[in-house]
């Protein structure tokens, strides 16, 4: 039983943010396709070098990551007064602010508000928040049907496939796999189309053109909200999310609670940071920021949603909450060599890679993402790309600490605590180790029930005489 | 209890329970920048595959002209592009904003005064002005001026033209956010509409104009 007021985690039974498959037994499936580590590698690869150089193009790109990483922080110490900052402004300019303590409260409130305008359609630009709370499902589900707009989500959405990636959910797919899925799943596509990059985007283009016109509600996710002002901004590339904010009579935002920006001016830092981690570019080609309703020019009627949905739970550890700090670049999953190898299924979340494996299991609770804090090697690429400074490998080692451990592995960890915390005990165990050149030769591994431990690693070889035995010797 | 409590209440007791460490915001990167460089800025707009145009403010009309008949030669079909002279040498449907300097308005030019989207969409080319551009990410903000317009005139037209002033362009993000007014409907614009969701390339052309003209006047700094 959960009391009310008290942090709590993202429900079970909605949303997508548990897998069917603990990480290592979907990791191994996934290893199996070679196609799709193909095209990751080739597509990481790009990206690593185009960030690359556009990053070693600012002098002040470390300065810039400090001062981004401090804000981010200084807002999670007052989220409350920020949040409450924010509410006022958007009111004032004319919007409606709701506040949904989880996915499924979400959902409904959505849900109503599109009934509200009498459609049964909406356009939606690309959003980790709504995907996170499965809204598609749940406006199916009431008769309401959505459209992803952005190209990587129609292929994902054409292909009744799942997102693999934050920032470019097709990622997992080449240009004559997504060739193949408009040419089965886009009505009136031409027969002839080819698999040009501008030739499929194109493609897109003129299927979606008729349903930007003609639809009434859009829904979106937000990149930063400005407590200071109630601007909400929307970064993108094709346009689909200018038609999405500019065209329908009502708009709806879905937004985590930990997105907002203190300051006006807090954008020059932020501005500067996410273009050139995610897409690699000096700047991504639109970005739109609106400020509640303007007479004349745009939606008429403008609803933001707040979501918890597990945020506050977040925020009660004093080590995890760093993960709140994330501006969705993922750059972070373009360096990660697990991910490159695994792909973004594997981790069963809809945040995949390094920050999936730290925001997943904090979101949920770590009993229901319990292998994730695992699938890492702590190498630290993730640490030094991330634009605000998250240090991942400290929280997942942190995490680790929480994930509930067997019986057994918990027993002999107790022992080797007291044992090396013993020099005599030690030294006895030291050369007892010496047995396990007996039990577990070189290349066999343990016996049971210790084998699982040298399924994937190499036993040390153990030396003749320990240090103390020599020293003693000498 | 409301949600907004309940939300309110739960972050609350986080905080509470494990107060975070409060520290100043460093803010130690550049914010002093020389006048901006109009030559970077024209190599980052040529980078995104924007054209540019620099041109006495006298001459912007023309420019605007002759930019709108290439577009249509280059979209005839090829069977009609030798005898058929009536498509080609007819004014190019131009739409501007209200406020757009009448010296810069084409044969053809044709005001917004609240048209239907499918008369928007039905355009040749939109003209506009601009609020700020960036020279350092080759970026051009709107901000819905009277010289600009509505946000939905400059999204639907396959060809976008933007008249840049000297004066309007700065070295960086941090002196555009200064400039500009947090309460106007903002557009950013970085070259044409484009995608990096096929294997992570840059391709142009997606759901907004797929042609970006810029034509930064030169000299006199204009009205």
């Amino acid at each position: 039983m959960t009391f009310l007021g008290m942090p709590a985690f993202a429900p079970r039974g909605v949303g997508h943010l548990r897998g069917d498959e603990p990480f290592p037994a979907a990791a191994r499936t996934a290893l199996g396709n070679s196609q799709m580590r193909r095209n990751l590698r080739h597509a990481t690869t790009t990206i690593r070098g185009k960030s690359g150089r556009v990053i070693a193009e600012l002098p002040d790109w470390q300065d810039l990551r400090s001062a981004g990483s401090a804000i981010k922080a200084d807002v999670m110490s007052r989220l409350p007064e920020l949040l409450e900052e924010l509410e006022t402004r958007v009111t004032t300019a004319g919007g409606t602010v709701h506040w949904a303590a989880d996915a499924n409260e979400a959902n409904e409130i959505v849900t109503r508000l599109v009934r509200e305008t009498g459609s049964d359609r909406v356009i939606k630009v690309k959003s980790m928040a709504t995907q996170e709370i499965a809204l598609n499902e749940a406006l199916e589900a009431a008769g309401i049907t959505p459209v992803e707009t952005d190209l990587a989500e129609l292929i994902v959405q054409l292909g009744e496939d799942k997102p693999s990636h934050i920032l470019v959910p097709a990622i997992h797919r080449n240009r004559s796999e997504i060739r193949e899925i408009f040419l089965r799943a886009m009505p009136g596509v031409d027969p002839s189309l080819t698999d040009d990059p501008p030739v499929l985007a194109a493609a897109a283009r003129r299927y979606l053109r008729e349903t930007f016109l003609s639809t009434r509600v859009a829904v979106s996710g937000a990149n930063f909200a400005i407590a200071e002002t109630g601007t909400l901004a929307v970064v993108e590339s094709e346009g689909n999310g200018r038609m999405c904010l500019t065209l329908p009579d009502t708009l709806i935002t879905v937004m985590g609670i930990e997105k907002i920006l203190p300051t006006w001016r807090d954008l020059e830092v932020f501005l500067q940071l996410l273009p050139r981690a995610s897409t690699g570019e000096r700047m991504n080609p639109y970005t739109t920021m609106w400020t509640g309703v303007t007479p004349g020019d745009g939606p008429q009627n403008f609803h933001l949603v707040l979501l918890d949905n597990g945020r506050s739970a977040v925020l009660a550890d004093e080590v995890g909450r760093q993960a709140l700090h994330c501006i969705r670049c993922s750059a972070c999953l373009n360096v990660c060599p697990v991910y490159e190898r695994t792909g973004g299924h594997a981790y069963g979340s809809v945040y995949p890679g390094p920050i999936g494996a730290i925001l997943s299991p904090q979101l949920t609770g770590i009993e229901d993402n319990a292998s994730l804090p695992y699938a890492s090697t702590l190498c630290g690429a993730c640490f030094d790309a991330c634009p605000v400074k998250i240090d991942i490998p400290s929280i997942l080692v942190h995490l680790r600490n929480q994930a509930p451990h067997p019986r057994a592995e918990r027993a002999v960890m107790a022992t080797a605590s007291r044992v090396m915390q013993n020099p005599r005990l030690y030294a006895r165990a030291q050369r007892a180790a010496k047995l396990a050149r007996i039990v577990g030769r070189r290349g066999r591994g343990l016996p049971p029930p210790f084998s699982g431990w040298t399924a994937g690693r190499d036993l040390p070889e153990f030396p003749d005489q320990t240090f103390r035995d020599w020293w003693a010797a000498r | 209890m409301s949600s907004r409590d309940l939300i309110l209440g739960r972050v609350r007791a986080a905080l509470r329970d494990a107060p975070p460490a409060v520290a100043p915001v460093p803010r130690d990167y550049r914010r002093e920048f020389p006048a901006a460089d109009l030559e970077i800025l024209v190599d980052r707009l040529v980078d995104y595959k924007a054209e540019v145009y620099r041109v006495p403010p006298s001459e912007v009309a023309a420019t605007v002209t002759a930019i709108t008949s290439r577009a249509a030669a280059a979209s005839a079909p090829a069977s009609s592009a030798a005898g058929n002279d009536a498509a080609v040498s007819r004014d190019a449907a131009v739409l501007v904003p209200p406020g757009l300097p009448e010296a810069w308005r084409p044969a053809g030019a044709f005001p917004d005064d609240g048209l239907a989207p499918d008369r928007i969409a039905a355009a040749d080319a939109v003209l506009t002005a601009a609020a700020v551009a960036v020279a350092e990410t080759g970026t051009i903000v709107l901000d819905a001026s009277p010289d600009q317009g509505r946000r939905i005139i400059t999204l639907l037209p396959d060809v976008h033209i933007i008249v840049l002033r000297p004066s309007q362009v700065v070295a960086s993000v941090p002196e555009a956010v200064a400039r500009l007014t947090p309460g106007r409907p903002l557009t950013w614009i970085s070259g044409p509409s484009a995608t990096s969701d096929i294997e992570l390339n840059r391709v142009e052309g997606v759901h907004g104009p797929r042609h970006l003209h810029v034509i930064l006047l030169e000299g006199d700094d204009g009205d």
